[in-house]
């Protein structure tokens, strides 16, 4: 992914600013990494497989929405938080519908076969997804002018100053309060409840009342909805989306469910602000020809070596 | 959604209201995925992105959705459940006459390819498509052994591809080798990279595997593109040389004191020759991969591949080293992959990373898992209705993807094995008399 605002060589004096402005950068895209990484997790917890196509979600969720606020320029909505407001809203809405009908269509029929089964149809999933959008959208690159702009300025010296910009702040700020509203909600609600039942055992959780099929397919809604904000706060990030997004975002953060420990969810937000940092500070110190490379590294090592990640329990698998 | 099985005729026990209750859902979900990617388009215009919508697509796609919705479920209604599992048995049951057939018609089809180009309808085109048909089949055989045989799914095959393409490139750029000598070499560096790649992450289960496998992929294509002193990254390397007909050159001029081929055969010279040359080596390519394949089956390694797919721990408790087997699968596939990239390369002249992106190991997935994984006939089937038929279909090359995804979904919905899969059992015990022992 592109950088954030303030990417210069360091120096010798700013050595300490350069540093800072990283970290910020590295926050804002670890979270929008989480946001992605909890779909990734949830939906690995309750039934046990990789939903490849948890990216072009977020993907087509960035497209919404564009499409959004697009509309909303024309008529005449330019109030800036407002406009946030309903774009988010509206996306989260729409591309929730994509997400229960990708569960309904291409995963609820393979529950119980054999375990590469839902692997397979989730890339195909994914490729029909990506070229959906190319056919329908076209393979330009979209680019969109900036909604918030300006910054504050925290530090300075000769020279290097250190921004933090108000895109960051309304993105960090957004990730905050909808990770709390979503914690609150599979704390307290029944819903939640009922998702942490089908997580530690879907056969008992049926005999209980727990409509099993109905708790799987609103995860796979609050996931995609939880994507389709990464994609908007990735749109007003960065400006610029086109139909291919969606592999590498969401190959980092499934990398950030992994590294948290996949099935958690403290974990996937955890997973996603540190990818979003070594992203940074990797680009930022090496090379950012090989920045893909360590995102890919990471997954690769954190399976080798402690494949249940950061915060994960050890899965034991039985005959 | 009430199936009334017991009720006789197919007419009285519909539930017209609620059927159509059923479509009108669809039809609502349809509109809900329609409004926004379908209706509006957002297009570049002077000073910005505009708008341009289509809400005539949107109110198409509702209607068909509603009306394929209601026809499926009407259907569903009137088929008794008793048919569906049928189909399931019928599925199976030409499945194995494929399989029985194909011992057949095996030799059949090879005698068909060897006889091709002398056809009178062939011509260059076709030959042109036939060997990049076979160039799929080979990868799809190769990849087959990881993914049919030893179920490991590895999402990166076109790294080994990629690996043989560019070891033979440089190896012929830089050494002057022939064609016969790169070829093993790039197979065995293609291996060896299966052995690296494949030591720390064999131990992972299946879906980790399958992403670590594509970040894998990915790492490879991106350091081809960035090591410009070593591979020229995204310029490509080009100038690869021709194969040669043990010696002979398939050239029109030839230098003093040399002969090429036309020459030393005395024939006029044909740009033919070497198209059917490269026709004839990957047929010959391909077939070795399938008797090397038949034949390992059979072999002690072949069937622990095939019983750790089924069971890896019950193959642990036997004795089964899981991580050495599935190395020996994994290396042998890539070594295959590997044969196949430098074709690749001798065919082309020229390789660059853009052809070994993500998307070219789905589609050879495609392939495996369409033909119906562990079945070679099923790839050779596949490969010729996704390859070929897209070839002949190049106007609609946009939707070949598109096509391809969707497949894999329903495919995988209808069968989650694999269109043709069908497992001979490989030891069968005295037949019990038919009907079984009550």
């Amino acid at each position: 992914m592109k950088q954030g605002p303030g990417r210069t060589a360091p120096r010798q004096t700013g050595y300490m600013e350069y540093f800072l402005q990283q970290l910020i950068n590295g926050v804002t895209l670890g979270a929008i990494y989480g946001l992605i990484a909890i779909g990734y997790t949830m939906v690995y917890g309750i039934i046990g497989m990789i939903n490849f196509a948890h990216g072009d979600i977020f993907m087509i969720g960035a497209f919404i929405g564009l499409i959004t606020f697009l509309i909303l320029g024309l008529a005449g909505i330019t109030w800036v938080p407002l406009a946030l407001l309903i774009v988010l809203v509206v996306a989260m809405l729409l591309t929730s519908v994509y997400g229960w009908t990708v569960e309904r269509l291409a995963y609820r029929p393979l529950r119980g076969s054999h375990r590469l089964a839902p692997l397979i149809s989730a890339i195909g999933m994914s490729i029909f997804l990506q070229n959906y959008v190319q056919l329908l959208q076209g393979a330009r690159v979209r680019p969109m002018p900036p909604v918030v702009q300006g910054g504050v300025t925290l530090m300075e010296t000769d020279g290097f100053a250190v921004q933090l910009s108000y895109v960051q702040i309304m993105i960090v700020v957004t990730t905050v309060a909808l990770m709390t509203i979503f914690a609150l909600i599979i704390a307290r609600t029944s819903l939640g409840r009922a998702q942490r039942a089908c997580e530690q055992d879907r056969t008992m959780a049926a005999l209980l009342g727990i409509n099993v099929d109905r708790t799987i397919s609103l995860t796979f809604v609050t996931g995609a909805g939880l994507a389709a904000v990464a994609g908007i706060l990735f749109l007003v990030y960065y400006g610029v989306i086109d139909f291919y997004i969606g592999f590498l975002a969401g190959i980092k953060a499934f990398t950030a469910a992994v590294l948290g420990g996949i099935g958690s969810l403290p974990g996937a937000m955890l997973g996603g602000l540190l990818i979003g940092l070594i992203e940074t500070f990797w680009s930022a110190y090496f090379t950012i020809e090989y920045k893909d490379v360590a995102a890919f590294s990471i997954l690769v090592l954190v399976l080798i070596f402690r494949p249940t990640g950061l915060l994960g329990r050890p899965e034991v698998e039985k005959v | 959604m009430a199936v009334e099985a017991d009720k006789p005729g197919w007419a009285a026990n519909v539930d017209l209201p609620a059927l159509l209750k059923e479509a009108g859902l669809a039809a609502l979900v349809m509109f809900g995925l329609a409004i926004s990617i379908i209706g509006i388009r957002t297009v570049t215009i002077t000073g910005g992105l505009g708008l341009e919508y289509r809400w005539d697509w949107v109110a198409f796609s509702v209607a068909v959705v509603f009306a394929g919705r209601f026809l499926l479920a009407l259907r569903r209604e009137t088929r008794s459940p008793a048919k569906r599992a049928e189909r399931e048995v019928v599925m199976d049951r030409i499945g194995a006459s494929v399989q029985k057939a194909a011992k057949v018609a095996g030799p059949l089809f090879i005698v068909i390819a060897i006889a091709l180009p002398w056809m009178p309808f062939s011509n260059r085109y076709i030959v042109d498509i036939a060997t990049l048909v076979l160039m799929y089949i080979m990868l799809g055989w190769g990849l087959n052994i990881v993914v049919g045989l030893a179920g490991l799914l590895d999402l990166g095959y076109v790294a080994f591809y990629a690996v043989g393409a560019y070891s033979y490139a440089l190896i012929a750029v830089h050494f002057d080798l022939s064609f016969w000598i790169c070829l093993p070499l790039a197979g065995l560096f293609a291996a060896t990279f299966g052995v690296i790649l494949g030591f720390p992450v064999l131990r992972l289960r299946g879906d980790y595997l399958a992403i670590v496998t594509l970040g894998f992929g990915e790492i490879i294509r991106v350091v081809l593109l960035n090591w410009y002193e070593f591979t020229r990254g995204p310029d490509g390397i080009s100038g690869i040389p021709r194969p040669s007909f043990f010696g002979l050159p398939f050239s029109r001029r030839v230098q003093e004191g040399e002969q090429s081929f036309h020459t030393f055969f005395g024939l006029d010279f044909s740009s033919m020759h070497r198209i059917m040359f490269l026709y004839y080596l990957i047929l010959v390519l391909a077939l070795i991969t399938n008797f090397f394949t038949l034949r390992i089956r059979k072999l002690p390694v072949g069937r622990a591949w095939e019983a750790l797919r089924e069971d890896e721990i019950a193959c642990r408790s036997l004795g089964i080293n899981p991580t050495n087997t599935k190395l020996t699968a994994f290396a042998i596939g890539a070594m295959f992959g590997g044969f196949a990239g430098s074709f690749f390369a001798t065919r082309q002249g020229f390789i660059s990373p853009e052809s070994f992106t993500f998307v070219e190991s789905a589609v050879i997935l495609a392939i495996v898992v369409l033909g119906g994984m562990g079945s070679q006939i099923g790839v050779v089937i596949a490969a010729v209705l996704l390859i070929g038929g897209t070839e002949l279909f190049r106007e609609l090359e946009q939707f070949r993807m598109l096509a391809f995804g969707g497949a894999m979904v329903l495919i995988m919905v209808w069968r989650p094995r694999g269109l043709l899969s069908h497992r001979d059992p490989t030891l069968r015990l005295n037949d019990t008399p038919k009907g079984g022992t009550s």
